[in-house]
């Protein structure tokens, strides 16, 4: 008897689960098997095939191996470095500025919250065209202002050393709304009554922000980290349409994971190799978030 | 419980087993069977935007002329066709019929994925005497022709004449060479600091030609051997760079921040080597006086196009409607007339009559340029893994172009690349 209800019950989740199940099987589970097959090939991406004809070309690891000796990669994970070097410590001040900035209580702080939203709920195309406007050297307003206190500014997309900071700015720009708004909920939660205890023990402000403030937001502080890592570790849009015809360049400055993986895919007709590709990314993504979980026991403090 | 379930996955199969037979419904005989009607899709990138009333009105004549052909046209901007296409092409799903650029043409060629069209040449005893010898040539390929030419482009010296004329050099000539060139280009330069001599990028698709100009090349000539890194081909692109580095007459990255088009088109620019596909904007937005001409060489001259083809699936189960269509766009007096009214680059037809409407257009007076320069046409080198080695190329001359990489550096990096990456017959 009870068996039969329990039975019952497992037909009704799985009924009601069923469609996000089937999604799941038909979208994710099934392309990721078929991507892993298709990763142990030289398939072109142009060649039909199918399973009961026989999978073409199989290498087994050789993609794998191949990618990580080939120099190109090292390069490649370079650029991504470089860019989440410059982008993650910038990203956390700014979206904190934000935070705090939007904390304030006056009429119409709503609109403002609005306006500091609106880049990101713009498409990366409109954005991306904005910024490579900002930055253009001769026209751009970046430069103009620069110039005004005299300093010659760089050609930001045109030169190998500076197209990647000028990509972190565009993505700052993009993302501190965002992080903003995470950050202003966690400031939101704080209980005002620490800050007061402190303030009347005799701390200032700068130990009020290291020692009560932080500590207690650093679970959105971990989770704006984690997710912002990921997001580099994806950085595509904005190199493909702000760097020269999207060629990643100033001679391929800005090369990125996911830029190599389309090129490989669609442009080089190298299907096996970008899958195998996509599947370094996922495993160097993967371990990036476990390593930070295991860390955040050491500096993240959950209210108990 | 049991019956839900069961409802529920009944419906599930209906669905796909409906959408799965109205999908494959695309052939079927229209009505009661007085006269059968072929679909035929036909995908396209040139008809975005302005040009898709052209490209209808091209369909309707097409139509008219042949009552049992539908052509239903699908059309991508060109950012995101080739990645459609592809998925199409190994879904095997592909349209009946398709726009190929000539860049993309050689891979799909060799993947073994178009139709050869030398047995519907036979069958339909087709002339190609109406077509232009080059440009049908470069849709050939192993001794089969897989594509017909639709359109091209060739590309060619602007000047602006105004400036010629302040500077007190004389104009261009189809006798010119490189050095004559530099003379003008310093003589523009001099002129003030934000005028520049001329514009010529440093990148794959004019240093493949601008090397045979002096009298290098990409490729050994049995196409076995990459000659990139040759003593000639470092002079080739010491001779480019150093109009950016040296002399300044043609702007850096940084100086050319704003586009090379729009420097030309505010009259800051002498020169420019561009293609046809300018006429319409520097016809709309100059305020000066411009011209063309070919474009110098050196110890030769050599000049190459851009050409638009369209090609057959291999496996278009209507491929005598399609190729009746294709012929019609590539081959037809009426479509070439019509891409000739609204300036959509070349036809790849030779009809005097037409062509001759295409010269007597100004600006610019020199039209006969674009046809000259087809006399010392050369063709990109023939590797099937086109794309790869033209950004393998592109990163060592932007290397070069910008100073961070000496000329043979760059081409002797570049030599070892390819050596590494891009198999050769």
């Amino acid at each position: 008897m009870q068996s039969e209800i329990q039975r019952n019950k497992l037909k009704a989740i799985l009924f009601f689960l069923s469609p996000s199940i089937l999604g799941l099987l038909l979208f994710s589970l099934i392309p990721m098997v078929f991507s892993f097959l298709l990763s142990l090939t030289k398939w072109d991406g142009l060649t039909r095939w199918n399973l009961k004809a026989g999978i073409p070309n199989i290498v087994g690891f050789g993609n794998f191996k191949e990618i990580l000796t080939d120099a190109e990669f090292w390069k490649v994970l370079g650029h991504t470095s470089y860019y989440i070097v410059l982008y993650i410590p910038l990203i956390l001040i700014f979206s904190l500025l934000v935070a705090n900035l939007l904390n304030m209580d006056f009429k119409g702080i709503v609109a403002y919250r609005v306006l500091f939203y609106i880049p990101v709920l713009t498409s990366w195309v409109a954005g991306a065209l904005v910024w490579k406007w900002v930055l253009n050297p001769l026209y751009g307003p970046l430069n103009e202002m620069l110039r005004f206190i005299g300093i010659e500014g760089p050609g930001w997309l045109q030169d190998a050393k500076w197209a990647m900071p000028g990509i972190v700015l565009a993505s700052i720009w993009k993302d501190m709304g965002f992080f903003g708004l995470i950050f202003l909920g966690a400031l939101r939660g704080i209980n005002i009554e620490y800050i007061d205890a402190a303030r009347i023990d005799g701390a200032n402000w700068w130990q009020r922000l290291m020692k009560i403030t932080l500590p207690l937001i650093s679970p959105a502080i971990f989770f704006v980290i984690v997710i912002s890592i990921i997001n580099s570790f994806q950085l595509f849009p904005q190199i493909m349409i702000m760097t020269e015809g999207g060629n990643a360049g100033p001679h391929g400055a800005t090369q990125v994971m996911v830029e190599r993986i389309y090129k490989y895919a669609f442009k080089y007709f190298k299907m096996g190799y970008a899958v195998a590709y996509s599947w370094l990314l996922f495993v160097i993504i993967f371990a990036f978030t476990m390593l930070q979980v295991k860390l955040q026991k050491r500096w993240v403090h959950y209210d108990e | 419980m049991k019956r839900i379930v069961n409802l529920a996955v009944t419906a599930m199969v209906m669905f796909i087993f409906v959408s799965t037979v109205t999908a494959g419904g695309k052939q079927e005989a229209s009505g009661g069977g007085v006269e059968k009607v072929v679909t035929v899709d036909y995908m396209n990138f040139s008809g975005s935007g302005d040009r898709a009333k052209v490209l209808e009105q091209m369909k309707e004549i097409f139509e008219n002329q042949n009552s049992g052909i539908r052509i239903k046209i699908k059309t991508v901007d060109f950012g995101s066709y080739f990645t459609l296409l592809q998925t199409r092409v190994a879904a095997g799903s592909a349209p009946d019929s398709y726009e190929l650029n000539y860049e993309n043409f050689i891979a799909y060629a060799k993947k073994n994925v178009l139709m050869d069209l030398d047995p519907l040449f036979k069958k339909s005893g087709f002339d190609t005497s109406s077509l232009n010898k080059n440009a049908l040539k470069a849709f050939r390929t192993d001794g089969k022709q897989y594509g017909l030419p639709e359109s091209y482009s060739t590309v060619l010296l602007f000047y602006n004449k105004d400036l010629f004329n302040r500077a007190g050099a004389s104009y261009p000539t189809d006798n010119w060479t490189w050095s004559d060139e530099q003379r003008a280009a310093e003589k523009i330069r001099a002129l003030g600091k934000n005028i520049f001599g001329i514009s010529h990028p440093i990148q794959f698709w004019e240093f493949y030609k601008v090397v045979q100009q002096n009298g290098g090349s990409l490729l050994s000539k049995d196409g076995t051997k990459f000659t990139v890194d040759t003593p000639q081909n470092v002079e080739t692109l010491k001779f480019m760079v150093d109009r950016v580095l040296k002399s300044n007459v043609m702007p850096s990255a940084k100086q050319n921040a704003g586009g090379d088009w729009n420097m030309f088109k505010s009259g800051r620019l002498g020169m420019i080597v561009t293609g046809v596909w300018a006429f319409h904007d520097f016809t709309r937005d100059c305020k000066f006086k411009w011209d063309i001409a070919v474009e110098p060489g050196n110890l030769k001259k050599a000049t190459h196009f851009f050409a638009n083809g369209i090609v057959i699936n291999k496996d278009s189960t209507v491929a005598g409607a399609a190729f009746k269509w294709i012929k019609f766009m590539s081959a037809s007096k009426e479509a070439a007339q019509i891409r000739v009214n609204a300036d959509w680059e070349v036809p790849a037809t030779t009809y005097p009559e037409i062509m001759a409407d295409y010269n007597s257009k100004t600006p610019p007076a020199n039209r006969k340029a674009v046809f000259d320069s087809l006399n010392y046409l050369v063709t990109p080198p023939v590797v099937e893994q086109a794309g790869e080695m033209t950004d393998i190329l592109n990163l060592q001359l932007q290397a070069a172009r910008d100073g961070d990489k000496s000329p043979a550096q760059a081409l002797a990096d570049a030599q070892k690349q390819l050596e590494e990456k891009i198999k050769l017959k």
